[in-house]
């Protein structure tokens, strides 16, 4: 379901572009509301959540699948926490529809899904490795990084039980917004993958901007 | 693999947790139909290696896992591998039924009231047997839901679904890494019982040997050569699937 928002930036109490291969790790406020924007097109924005108080109850992929019935997230999905509970609804999205069952790069999972000598690339996973290690403020640690959101990837399940990684249905400019539905911890990995189309081979930068409540 | 090593069935509704060693294998068989095992699976040398269902089904393409399938861990190696299996399909994306669900579902039914035929979650059993390895609600990844089977339609939309469901199906899990395997028998969080069920999974700790080059799993998909690779890397095996640089 396609949803413009009602929301101009430059009312945003915060704005930030981060380049691919850099992440973004700040908290959000319950009430706010927080954009992602693609801003050149296919790009991946691999996205974890945590409750701000209590990190331990954190985005699980598993509980807002099956909740909500549907394997893709769109506007009016809720994303459930581990423990059951609305961390955050989808209230604007101009994509149509994102992946949350194909996980986060990693340069181990490359070696695999590509070849060995793809071993030392960067990766989604080694830059949530470099923001807890910097932000040892969050607490966060390996056994944090779960299962991920994958906004603006197309990662189509067949009716047959097939999965793929198929061509970005997102664009130039388009986005995706998020009200917080209690004081989460955003981190995002701009996914800096280079073996995979999702990206056009090109990894760019995204935009987060958050609007108070 | 003729006689076990070992054999215990797990009642229904029940948990437990357990070692198993590499080139091991571990036959599950859903008794009475209906059943769910609900697993979780750890490397023992550092618990940080762990099961992980989305690079498990986007390196072999599927949304389900059956024969031929490698089961993977977030280190880009294969923790087990389905070298047999008459379900066809198990669900590894939703999740375990929480005890607040558990409850609204079925019903308060407590020790002091039932004894053993108390109703426990998915939830509560996985964390009791992960608190057994200092382990906890953060080390809890998507687990796999072996015997229950799930469908989606072309928009996407997930239901639980009772097709294959049989008495006697079978899968044999061979471990190719050293494992720490937890496991409860408590229902899908999709069963729309309204009774709570209790069906057993039968369970044989089997020897097998290394993988061969004809091994089914092996060549599934070149991901899962890659993989079984990375473990041959991890134990410094003797070459045997690739040359010592390559890996085409």
């Amino acid at each position: 379901m396609l949803k413009d928002s009602p929301r101009v930036l430059k009312d945003a109490r915060f704005r930030q572009t981060f380049g691919a291969g850099d992440y973004f790790l700040k908290m959000v406020k319950a009430g706010e509301t927080f954009r992602i924007i693609d801003v050149e097109g296919n790009e991946a924005a691999d996205a974890l959540f945590y409750n701000a108080h209590d990190t331990a109850e954190r985005y699980s992929a598993t509980d807002t699948v099956r909740e909500q019935g549907n394997v893709y997230l769109e506007a009016g999905s809720t994303l459930m926490s581990n423990r059951q509970r609305p961390m955050l609804e989808i209230v604007a999205d101009t994509v149509g529809r994102h992946d949350t069952l194909g996980g986060a790069c990693a340069s181990e999972s490359n070696t695999v899904r590509y070849a060995h000598d793809r071993r030392c690339m960067h990766s989604c996973r080694d830059n949530w490795m470099n923001a807890i290690s910097e932000n040892g403020e969050f607490g966060l640690s390996k056994r944090d990084i779960t299962h991920n959101i994958n906004f603006f990837m197309n990662v189509p399940i067949t009716p047959e039980g097939g999965l793929s990684f198929a061509d970005g249905i997102s664009g130039p400019g388009k986005y995706v917004e998020m009200t917080a539905l209690m004081d989460v911890i955003v981190l995002i990995s701009n996914c800096p993958q280079l073996n995979n189309p999702c990206s056009g081979f090109n990894p760019t930068p995204l935009e987060v901007a958050i609007w108070e409540a | 693999m003729k006689s076990a090593l070992y054999e215990f069935t797990l009642p229904g509704g029940h948990h437990w947790s357990f070692r198993m060693r590499r080139n091991t294998a571990l036959r599950l068989t859903d008794l009475e139909g209906g059943a769910n095992l609900g697993m979780l699976i750890y490397n023992p040398e550092n618990p940080l290696e762990r099961y992980n269902a989305p690079d498990s089904l986007k390196a072999q393409h599927t949304f389900r896992l059956g024969q031929g399938n490698c089961l993977y861990s977030d280190m880009g190696r294969c923790f087990a591998s389905l070298i047999r299996d008459d379900f066809g399909g198990h669900d590894t994306v939703c999740g375990y039924q929480s005890k607040k669900a558990c409850l609204a579902q079925y019903g308060h039914h407590s020790f002091q009231d039932h004894l053993n035929d108390w109703t426990l979650s998915g939830e509560e059993s996985f964390l009791k047997e992960l608190a057994k390895y200092g382990l906890g609600e953060r080390d809890v990844s998507a687990n796999l839901n072996l015997f229950s089977h799930v469908v989606t339609d072309s928009d996407g939309n997930l239901q639980y679904d009772p097709t294959p469901v049989r008495a006697g199906a079978s899968t044999t899990l061979r471990f190719d890494m050293d494992a720490l395997v937890i496991v409860h028998s408590c229902p899908h969080p999709l069963n729309p019982a309204t009774e709570y069920p209790k069906k057993p999974v039968h369970m044989e700790f089997l020897r097998t040997g290394p993988v061969t080059l004809d091994d089914e799993c092996l060549n599934h998909r070149p991901e899962n050569r890659r993989a079984l690779e990375n473990n041959r890397l991890y134990y410094l095996d003797e070459p045997v699937f690739f040359s010592r640089t390559g890996d085409q």
